[in-house]
């Protein structure tokens, strides 16, 4: 896989006042990321990460990677229901087909940001690169919402 | 749940798995979505002697005299805990102050190797300022686990602090006796919680 240089996505962020107020789709190489957000969690402990990623190319692609530098690791999982016992389970990587979307939410696909280094407060920008098969780098800042949000504030709760 | 019957290391038997029991005539009629029937037949609930987040000691003694709301977690599930930690504290606040005050919310660790009690302060607080946080050795996690027929297991082998757990996920609405008098699945809503709230407390 080529190593395409990262491609830093403007950003323009209205002085905000320091409140976590929605991104507009992050693009890039015909991947485009919206709403990403991540939920408060301590130091030392793990966060999980949401977003809706969509491929706008007419190729398919896949997210093979994420990594922060707020997180010793990012990982991608799925959690998964077994009647009343929930279990979280690594994948390999998340398909994106082409013209298609994906959607990373509470109880299903998420990231996993393992081993924080400070903590994730609510209201703050917390800055991720995920890795595609094909569009190569996306950087991305997750707006931290509650420590137990359903979703991005201000928008319709994802579905539980 | 089947598959459940032949995960390692568990008492099974004892396994709360309302799914497999739970007969539409058991169901009280005033449960809620998302609430479940009691186990016939079979004891829920009991002594526990753990640990909080001040690392006070705790027993089941000293929930006694208010209602409490009780759920089995880990701080290292970024995904489940949260969701449900969350449930249970916008109910206490639908509640308003002076029914939710009568409530008392709990988290119990069943991780109890990285959930010390500093780290279990650190993470209550995120959600709710009246949220008891438990935790203690191997043993006495795993003795309350089993009061309360809860299934736990580690998923993935650890590299460090990186691994997994599975875990059933149900609140518990315990009594100011210590009985159980309410049982919630996964993905019960607060709303709901909370009517549920409003019909058992008097
Ligand atoms: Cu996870």
């Amino acid at each position: 896989m080529p190593a395409p240089a990262l491609r830093r996505l403007a950003l323009t962020l209205a002085a905000t006042g320091g409140l976590a107020l929605p991104l507009a789709a992050q693009e890039a190489g015909g991947i485009a990321v919206e709403q990403p957000w991540a939920r408060a969690a301590v130091q030392g402990g793990v966060g999980g990460a949401f977003m809706r990623i969509e491929n706008r190319g007419a190729a398919a692609d896949r997210l093979v990677s994420a990594s922060s530098p707020v997180a010793r690791t990012v990982e991608l999982h799925a959690t998964v229901r077994d009647g009343d016992v929930m279990r979280m389970r690594p994948v390999q990587a998340i398909d994106l087909p082409a013209h298609g979307a994906v959607q990373l939410q509470p109880g299903g696909l998420h990231m996993m940001l393992i081993g924080l280094n400070r903590p994730l407060s609510q209201g703050e920008r917390v800055p991720v690169t995920l890795t595609f098969e094909h569009a190569g780098s996306v950087a991305v800042e997750l707006a931290v919402q509650g420590a137990g949000a359903g979703g991005m504030a201000g928008h319709s709760a994802m579905p539980r | 749940m089947h598959r459940n019957l032949s995960a390692p290391g568990l008492a099974l038997a004892l396994f709360l798995a309302p799914a497999a029991y739970a007969q539409p005539t058991d169901r009280p009629p005033a449960a809620v979505p998302g609430e479940t029937a009691l186990p016939q037949g079979v004891a829920l609930g009991g002594a526990f002697s753990l640990t909080d987040q001040a690392g006070r000691a705790a027993t089941d003694r000293d929930l006694r005299g208010r209602w409490a709301l009780l759920y089995f977690g880990y701080t290292f599930c970024p995904d489940v805990c949260p969701t449900e930690l969350q449930t249970m504290a916008a109910a206490l606040d639908a509640l308003g102050p002076e029914l939710g005050e009568r409530v008392r919310p709990v988290f119990v660790s069943i991780d109890p190797e990285r959930d010390t009690p500093e780290r279990l302060a650190d993470y209550v607080a995120l959600f709710h300022p009246r949220l008891i946080g438990l935790t203690g050795s191997a043993a006495h996690v795993a003795q309350a686990a089993r009061a309360y027929r809860v299934y736990y297991a580690r998923a993935r082998p650890g590299d460090g602090d990186g691994y997994l757990m599975d875990h059933s996920s149900f609140i518990y609405l315990l009594d100011p006796d210590g009985a159980v008098r309410g049982l919630f699945r996964p993905g019960t809503t607060a709303e709901d919680l909370a009517a549920a709230l409003r019909r058992r407390l008097p």
